[in-house]
C-alpha cells in the first residue's frame, strides 16, 4: 500500500491501525458527479495531506468526513467500525472535528473565552474566568502557540495566530481526527510557519490524526507523513511524503490539466 | 478635555511603580488616567460628566432634590431600563421597535384586569409584566422561527399593540386602580421617598444585566451570536434561544417601564410610550458604544448614554429652553455629544498605540 502507480487507484489496506477508512465514497449533486470513487485511510497519529486542483473534490470529501453531508454511496469506518454521520454534531461526538477557514472564532471575545466556547467552566451563575484563563494558557503553551496574552481579543490577533487558536481549540476538545481546511491559504511565510510548527507538534504528540487540505505541495510534503492527490473525484496518488516530490505532484497535476485541455480542443 | 487625553504620553500596560519610570504624583495621576481611559465607557462618562457640570453651574436648582428626582426617576430611569433590552438585542444583531407599545399597553392591561375582571392587583401587575415577555416571545417567534427581519417583526407587533391600546381604551386616559396604588409606590411615585424608586430599580437592573452580559454564558453567547452567527452555530450554541430570550427581556423592560411611568404620573395615558422610548433607548445604546450591526456593546455604556440623553432632556428644560425649539437643541446636542464621544475614542485609541 506504500506505493501505487500514478494512474492506478490505491486499494485501501485493511490495516487495524487505521482510525479512519473510507471505501468507495461517491457524491453526486443532481447530474454533477463531485466524487466518483474515493478510497482513503488515515492511520493513528498520522498527518495526511490531501491535495488537488480546484474542483477536484477536496471540499466535498471534507464535508462528507465531518458529517456536513452524507455520501451518495460508500462506507466510512472509524476504528474499524462502520459509521453513518447524522450531522456535524454527531461526527464531532465521535471525535471528528473540522477547522474551517472561516474559523468559527468570535472576534469580540478573548482568546480564552474562544478556547472554551460552548464548553465554558462555570460556577453557577458566573463564568469561572480565572480557571478558563489558566487552562487556556497552559494548553496554548503546551501546544507551543505564542500569542501576546490569553486576554487579547481574537480580533487583535494575526491570521496565523487565529488559525492556531482554532486548531488548538479543536485539539483541546479531545478530537481524535482533525480536518484542517486550507489552513495555509492566504497566509504569509511567517504566519504559515506558526501552523506548520503546530502540525509538527501534533505529529510528535501522536494522539491526534490529521488530514490537511492544502494547495502548497512544498508545505504539505514538509509536515505530512503521507499525501493523497485527488483528481476528478478519485484519489490518483497515495504515497509517503519521503517517496514523492513537489516535482512529481506538479507533473501529475499538469499532465491531468494537459489531458483535459487536449480533450476540449479535440471536441471543439 | 485635552488635558485628560494627555496620558497618551504614559506607557500603557505598564504596572505603576515599575522601575525606571519617573515617579511622583503627576506620573501616578497620568497612569491612573490612562488606565481609566482604556475603559470603553470612559469617553461617554466624560461627556455625561461635562453635561452634569454644565447644568450644575448654569442653574442652581439643578442639584435640588426636586430636580434630581425629576432627572433620574422622571427622565433617566425609563430610558435606562429600555436601553438594557435594546443593548442586548443590538449586540445579538436584532432590534425591538415594539418596546414603546408594550410600554403603552401594559398599564392599560393592568387597569382592565383589575377594574373589569376583578383580578387582584398583584396578579394583574404580574400578568401585565408577562404581557411584555409574551410580546417578546412573539417577536422571537416571528424573527427566529419564521425568519422575518426584526425591524419588520417588531414594527408589526408594535403597531398591533398600539391599535389594541387605542381601541380598548377609546384613546382616553384611565386612573390608576385604587387597589394597585399601594404596590404602585414600589414602582415609584412623585411624592416622598418613593420618588427615588424608579432610578433605584434602574440601577439594580443595570448592575444585574451588566453581570449577565460580562460574566455569564448568556452574555458570552449574546456577543457570539451577534459577532459570528455561523461560528456560534458551529460551536453548538443554540442561537435561536439567545435571540428569543433577549426579545423577552426587552419586552419585559417595556412592560415594567410602562407600569412604572403610569404609577409615577398617577395616570394611564394613551399617548405614553410609542416610538419615542425606543428611539431614546437605541440612541443611548449607540452613544454608549453599542454597534448597530451587532457583536459589540455594554450595559454600562448604554446606562451612561441614557444618562446623557436624560441630562439633556431635563437640563435644557431647566435652563429655560422653550418647549417648541427644545428638540432643535436636543437634536444638536445629541450630535455634539456623539461627535465628542467618537473623537475622544479616536484619541484614546491613538494613545493606546
Amino acid at each position: 500500500m506504500t506505493t501505487t502507480t500514478p494512474e492506478g487507484q490505491a486499494a485501501p489496506a485493511s490495516s487495524d491501525g487505521d482510525v479512519l477508512r473510507c471505501e468507495h465514497i461517491s457524491k453526486r449533486y443532481g447530474p454533477v458527479t463531485a466524487l466518483t470513487d474515493v478510497n482513503l485511510r488515515l492511520a493513528r497519529g498520522e498527518v495526511l495531506g490531501l491535495i488537488g486542483d480546484n474542483g477536484a473534490g477536496k471540499s466535498t470529501l471534507l464535508k462528507i468526513l465531518c458529517g456536513f453531508q452524507p455520501p451518495s454511496s460508500g462506507k466510512i469506518f472509524l476504528d474499524g467500525r462502520e459509521v453513518v454521520f447524522r450531522s456535524v454534531d454527531h461526527a464531532r461526538s465521535l471525535g471528528i472535528e473540522a477547522v474551517y477557514q472561516d474559523l468559527a472564532l468570535i472576534n469580540q471575545l478573548s482568546v480564552y473565552h474562544n478556547m472554551f466556547l460552548h464548553r465554558e467552566k462555570v460556577r453557577w451563575p458566573l463564568l469561572s474566568n480565572r480557571a478558563m484563563r489558566k487552562l487556556a494558557k497552559e494548553h496554548l503553551d503546551d501546544m507551543g502557540v505564542k500569542i501576546p496574552s490569553v486576554d487579547s481579543q481574537v480580533a487583535q490577533l494575526s491570521g496565523g495566530q487565529r488559525q492556531a487558536i482554532a486548531v488548538a481549540r479543536a485539539v483541546y476538545s479531545e478530537a481524535k481526527i482533525l480536518l484542517l481546511d486550507e489552513p495555509l491559504a492566504a497566509m504569509g511565510v511567517k504566519e504559515g510557519a506558526i501552523i506548520l510548527d503546530l502540525v509538527r507538534r501534533l505529529r510528535e504528540r501522536g494522539d491526534v490524526s490529521v488530514i490537511i487540505i492544502a494547495h502548497n505541495y512544498g508545505q504539505v510534503l514538509e509536515v505530512c507523513d503521507r499525501v493523497n492527490l485527488i483528481q476528478h473525484g478519485e484519489i490518483t496518488l497515495d504515497k509517503y511524503s519521503r517517496e514523492t516530490s513537489v516535482q512529481e505532484l506538479t507533473e501529475m497535476v499538469v499532465a491531468e490539466f494537459r489531458k483535459a485541455l487536449e480533450e476540449r480542443q479535440r471536441s471543439a | 478635555m485635552s488635558e485628560i487625553v494627555e496620558p497618551k504620553a504614559a506607557v500603557p500596560g505598564h504596572p505603576p511603580g515599575e522601575p525606571g519610570e519617573p515617579g511622583g504624583p503627576l506620573a501616578v495621576l497620568r497612569r491612573g488616567g490612562s488606565a481609566f481611559l482604556r475603559q470603553r465607557e470612559a469617553t461617554v462618562f466624560l461627556v455625561a460628566l461635562a453635561l452634569f457640570l454644565y447644568f450644575t453651574l448654569s442653574n442652581s436648582a439643578f442639584l435640588g432634590t426636586n430636580n434630581l428626582t425629576t432627572w433620574l426617576s422622571g427622565y433617566a430611569a425609563q430610558i435606562i431600563l429600555i436601553t438594557i433590552g435594546e443593548v442586548l438585542l443590538l449586540i445579538c444583531g436584532e432590534i425591538d421597535l415594539s418596546v414603546g407599545f408594550v410600554f403603552l399597553f401594559a398599564p392599560f392591561l393592568m387597569h382592565y384586569l383589575i377594574d373589569f375582571y376583578g383580578v387582584p392587583a398583584i396578579l394583574a401587575i404580574l400578568i401585565s409584566l408577562l404581557l411584555g415577555v409574551a410580546v417578546g416571545w412573539l417577536n422571537g417567534f416571528l424573527t427566529v422561527t419564521l425568519r422575518l427581519p426584526s425591524f419588520i417583526t417588531t414594527l408589526g407587533t408594535g403597531f398591533i399593540l398600539w391599535g389594541l391600546a387605542l381601541t380598548t381604551s377609546h384613546a382616553a386616559p384611565a386612573n390608576i386602580p385604587a387597589s394597585a396604588a399601594g404596590i404602585g409606590k414600589f414602582f415609584g411615585t412623585q411624592s416622598g421617598g418613593f420618588a427615588w424608586a424608579p432610578i433605584i430599580w434602574a440601577v439594580v437592573f443595570v448592575a444585574v444585566f451588566h453581570v449577565v452580559l460580562t460574566r455569564t454564558r448568556w452574555g458570552l453567547y449574546t456577543i457570539s451570536v451577534g459577532d459570528n452567527l455561523l461560528g456560534a452555530q458551529e460551536a453548538g450554541i443554540s442561537v435561536g434561544r439567545i435571540k428569543y430570550g433577549n426579545f423577552m427581556i426587552s419586552g419585559f423592560m417595556g412592560a415594567l417601564v410602562g407600569l412604572q411611568v403610569a404609577f409615577y404620573d398617577s395616570t394611564i395615558d394613551p399617548s405614553a410610550g410609542q416610538w419615542q422610548p425606543m428611539f431614546y433607548a437605541v440612541t443611548a445604546a449607540v452613544i454608549g458604544g453599542t454597534a448597530m450591526l451587532g457583536g459589540q456593546g455594554t450595559i454600562l455604556g448604554g446606562f451612561l448614554g441614557a444618562l446623557v440623553l436624560s441630562l439633556l432632556l431635563d437640563g435644557l428644560y431647566l435652563v429655560g429652553v422653550n418647549a417648541n425649539p427644545l428638540y432643535i437643541v436636543f437634536g444638536a446636542a445629541v450630535l455634539i455629544a456623539m461627535i465628542a464621544n467618537v473623537q475622544l475614542t479616536r484619541l484614546r485609541e491613538a494613545g493606546r498605540q
